[in-house]
């Protein structure tokens, strides 16, 4: 579809790769990272400070940081990526320890009574039961990076952030609204494709809500 | 790069006049704290009442939550094309954005008030304003300065990006560093932006030590063996728990 000269399609795969790629590749990380920072008090007190000052640096001072850091040049999208990436690290690494923290003493002892072994522990009782609350985080950060991935069209990457800067350069409000609507119902469309997940992975929530 | 970034920090005339670090630094403070006194003053009460009432908190919520998706940028853009170039249109943009923290602050921690607290205000004879004011804002104040801090930081960073719609601040030097491709100036302000944030959220930290009331305050919250915690928990939870059967 094209439109305002653009080719929406396009900045409509960029925009949802560009925001979602960072968000799960982030959810990855932050699992064993917050595993980590509820196990060990020491790692908590390096994780969670250093996430929370990773996650005040503004967006627009991380997406220059990156290429220096990493030698990558200014005009790629990786800087993007990767800045949207360390927000949802620093977002869910408390997440994913305070979910493990939920998990009742008395379930995790009954777990290891019945023989449960540590890996079995984890995989099949503590993080099923932490689902919630995870997905409560990874719902923020999802929203988040799909408005903030338009930060990038300041320094050239596209996305619908394009329509928004390029339509204030043209003067021209409805390419900004355009920009602007796209952006919100992909964030809305991935906040439900969340929702629905952490339902679906937590079938016994819905059984006791419904009794 | 480094050795032009120290050479960019270096230039004398980068500490002085209206486009040096300093000014711009004030500039971008200036800014935040406008936006952020602004939709205090709107998003605070409300939220406080609808915590009170209970009535309205899944809107408000729902509200908070919506907002969360607006694109700043977009939003900036769109005031400036439809409200005209000047402090007021971006400023507008920056505390619709630190509204929806600053109500959900407000409104979670007062309706988290302890329900046995309320009840027994409730039950001496407290008037509801008196409720409201004497009871349950004080034990929201914790979820408020969260909300406030949240807010502010949000607030700082749209700041930066507002740099592109003509707004001053410590954006101008990444935005004008880009159009004329010259990085140490993106990184010089990138850097003062990135430090001025973490002081923000460091001294609004440490505010909410001196501000915040009762035992929190104390620090026994963080050491939930000690027997003042103890006492504290086994006095709340069962008028809590007995909450939950009703």
């Amino acid at each position: 579809m094209r439109a305002f000269g653009y080719d929406l399609d396009t900045l409509v795969i960029a925009h949802v790769l560009l925001a979602l790629v960072p968000v799960v590749l982030g959810l990855l990380i932050a699992l064993p990272l917050g595993w980590w920072a509820h196990r060990s008090p020491g790692a908590r007190r390096v994780l969670v400070p250093l996430s929370g000052a990773l996650y005040t640096v503004p967006s627009l001072a991380l997406i220059v940081f990156i290429p220096v850091v990493l030698g990558t040049p200014i005009l790629s999208p990786v800087n993007v990526g990767l800045t949207l990436t360390i927000y949802t690290v620093a977002l869910l690494v408390r997440s994913v320890a305070e979910a493990l923290d939920a998990v009742p003493a008395s379930v995790t002892l009954a777990a290891l009574a019945v023989g449960y072994r540590p890996a079995g522990l984890l995989l099949g009782v503590q993080l099923p039961l932490a689902v919630p609350v995870l997905t409560a985080g990874l719902r923020v950060a999802s929203v988040s990076s799909f408005s903030l991935v338009t930060v990038g069209a300041l320094v050239g990457i596209d996305s619908l952030g394009t329509l928004m800067t390029d339509g204030f350069q043209q003067d021209y409000t409805a390419m900004v609204v355009t920009g602007i609507v796209g952006s919100i119902v992909l964030a809305f469309i991935f906040d439900a494709l969340w929702l629905a997940l952490g339902r679906a992975l937590t079938p016994w929530s819905r059984a006791r809500a419904g009794v | 790069m480094l050795g032009r970034l120290v050479a960019w920090f270096s230039d004398p005339s980068r500490w002085s006049g209206s486009a040096g670090i300093p000014a711009r630094v004030l500039e971008h403070l200036g800014y935040t704290a406008l936006a952020v006194v602004i939709a205090a003053v709107i998003a605070l009460p409300i939220g406080a009442v609808i915590g009170h009432t209970r009535r309205g908190g899944l809107a408000v919520v729902g509200v908070a939550n919506g907002l969360r998706a607006l694109p700043e940028l977009g939003v900036l853009v769109l005031f400036v094309l439809l409200l005209g170039l000047g402090l007021l249109p971006p400023t507008l943009a920056l505390v619709l954005l630190a509204i929806p923290p600053l109500l959900a602050g407000a409104y979670s921690g007062v309706a988290g008030a302890d329900p046995g607290a309320v009840d027994a205000a409730r039950g001496i004879g407290m008037r509801e304003s008196q409720i409201l004011l004497q009871v349950e804002v004080p034990a929201a104040v914790p979820l408020v300065l969260a909300g406030l801090r949240f807010a502010t930081l949000q607030v700082i960073a749209t700041a930066t990006i507002a740099a592109y719609v003509g707004l001053g601040g410590l954006g101008r030097f990444i935005i004008d560093g880009f159009s004329v491709r010259d990085f140490p100036q993106m990184l010089g302000g990138a850097l003062v932006v990135a430090v001025l944030s973490i002081v923000v959220e460091l001294v609004l930290q440490l505010l909410g030590r001196f501000v915040t009331p009762g035992p929190e305050r104390l620090g026994m919250r963080r050491h939930p063996e000690g027997p003042a915690a103890e006492s504290l928990q086994s006095a709340s939870t069962p008028s809590s728990a007995e909450r939950h059967d009703r």
